[in-house]
């Protein structure tokens, strides 16, 4: 066996609140991040990311003491992503007990901020998310602001640079497979993990556990992250851990 | 029972403490040698570069306090490479307390990322002490780019381009290369293993 293969349940968060409706029973409170969180950590989540979709000054308050809360109870490694913008942002959420910042859009209108994280706080902090689109002509070009600003580079080059600039991880999610649940960008994910040094994590697409395996297998990514299919109770992670393990992926169980 | 932290301005800590206080302990961050040396137990965690850490430990006197300790310490992450002869990573020279070089990964193949990010197994060349009540197989959570070369007071190993030493103990001085306090409930039990020692 070698390092395992990581599963990463994502979850948005608007106003200190999980916004994706969850099947979890025996929650004392649905909604509460804190509380999921623990219940995915419980059920074998080698990570978490926890996004801040809020727009207000107050929300991203009530989302840094929810940070907070998370690194109080949880026992594994998380992910903070969104409203992160320049280093002061990081500075705040790791103080708050993250383990890594996830940055996105902001990264893209200023690169020099991955180079800045890296210094300060080590590679391993920073993971680079990408959002991207692959356009009729084959192309994938990377998108902003929640995917509604194309920005004209490519994805490809895009993750080269983030990497040469001090990324540790990326998060890329496929524009087109996102939401649709039909397996992940395998292709694109393949070309990113056999280009690069750093470790891939697939986003955008789960809808089976045999979307999981493939991106293992055909996409060789190192981590794979999933929103709905957890929160609704489609696929269980024991369930899901057990199935790649026989399918002679390295898992932690 | 008292725990005290090294505080070395060595990277974030809130973690450890996080992990402690959920085994019901209320640890102190300190870098009073006599408030360290009058501990019950000592945790001695860490990020970041090797030589401006010892640096940080050589100007503060904290070298000297940590090689003389009697009682359970324990070295986490750059804590455990510290405690080592000699690091690569600065060339720096570390606290000696285990005779033996930390190195870089040097990857083979191109599955082999620098740095080492993740779970991986535990294999146990000696299962007592933290490792009490372990079966070997366990998966624990580490990120280092650095290592320690399995070595006479190895007492786990872990399988990365080469196997390495994921912890080492000799005497009342305990380290593990990976992050019991992230570690899940696996870690839980080796921090409470080191509590009751």
């Amino acid at each position: 066996m070698s390092l395992a293969k990581r599963i990463i349940p994502c979850l948005d968060v608007k106003d200190g609140q999980t916004v994706k409706g969850t099947n979890f029973v025996n929650l004392r409170q649905a909604g509460d991040p804190v509380e999921l969180g623990r219940a995915y950590s419980e059920q074998g989540a080698d990570e978490l990311v926890f996004l801040d979709i809020t727009a207000s000054h107050e929300g991203r308050k009530t989302f840094a003491s929810m940070v907070e809360r998370v690194a109080a109870t949880l026992s594994i490694p998380f992910t903070v992503g969104g409203g992160i913008n320049e280093l002061a942002d990081v500075d705040r959420m790791l103080s708050a007990g993250a383990d890594k910042v996830s940055i996105n859009s902001a990264a893209l209108r200023r690169p020099e901020l991955i180079d800045e994280i890296a210094n300060h706080y080590g590679s391993q902090v920073c993971v680079v998310a990408i959002d991207a689109r692959q356009e009729e002509n084959g192309e994938w070009q990377c998108y902003i602001n929640g995917g509604r600003v194309p920005v004209g580079k490519s994805l490809f080059d895009w993750a080269r640079e983030a990497q040469e600039r001090g990324a540790g991880e990326i998060l890329f999610t496929s524009m087109n497979h996102d939401g649709v649940k039909t397996g992940f960008a395998n292709e694109a994910l393949r070309q990113l993990a056999d280009n690069l040094t750093i470790p891939i994590i697939a986003s955008g697409g789960a809808g089976t556990m045999e979307h999981f395996r493939d991106a293992f297998k055909l996409g060789h990514v190192d981590a794979a992250l999933a929103a709905s299919v957890f929160h609704f109770g489609e696929i269980s992670i024991p369930e899901l851990k057990r199935y790649l393990q026989a399918e002679n992926i390295s898992i932690r169980i | 029972m008292e725990v005290a932290i090294v505080d070395y301005k060595a990277g974030n800590v809130y973690s450890v403490i996080h992990a402690l206080e959920r085994l019901g302990i209320s640890p102190v961050l300190t870098d009073d040698a006599e408030r360290i040396a009058s501990a019950d137990k000592v945790l001695f965690p860490g990020q970041g570069e090797a030589r401006q850490a010892m640096e940080q430990l050589q100007r503060s006197g904290l070298d000297k306090v940590i090689r003389s300790l009697k009682q359970p310490i324990l070295g986490i992450c750059i804590g455990q490479q510290l405690m080592c002869s000699h690091s690569e990573e600065g060339d720096t020279d570390c606290l000696g307390i285990f005779d033996v070089d930390v190195r870089r990964f040097q990857p083979q193949r191109h599955e082999d990322k620098v740095p080492h990010m993740g779970w991986n197994e535990l294999h146990f060349a000696q299962r007592d002490g933290l490792f009490k009540g372990f079966e070997g197989g366990e998966f624990v959570y580490f990120v280092h780019s650095f290592y320690v070369p399995e070595c006479p007071w190895t007492t786990a190993t872990t399988d990365y381009i080469v196997p390495f030493s994921a912890a080492l103990h000799r005497d009342n001085f305990y380290a593990t290369q990976f992050h019991p306090e992230k570690s899940g409930s696996v870690g839980e039990r080796i921090l409470k293993n080191f509590l009751e020692l």
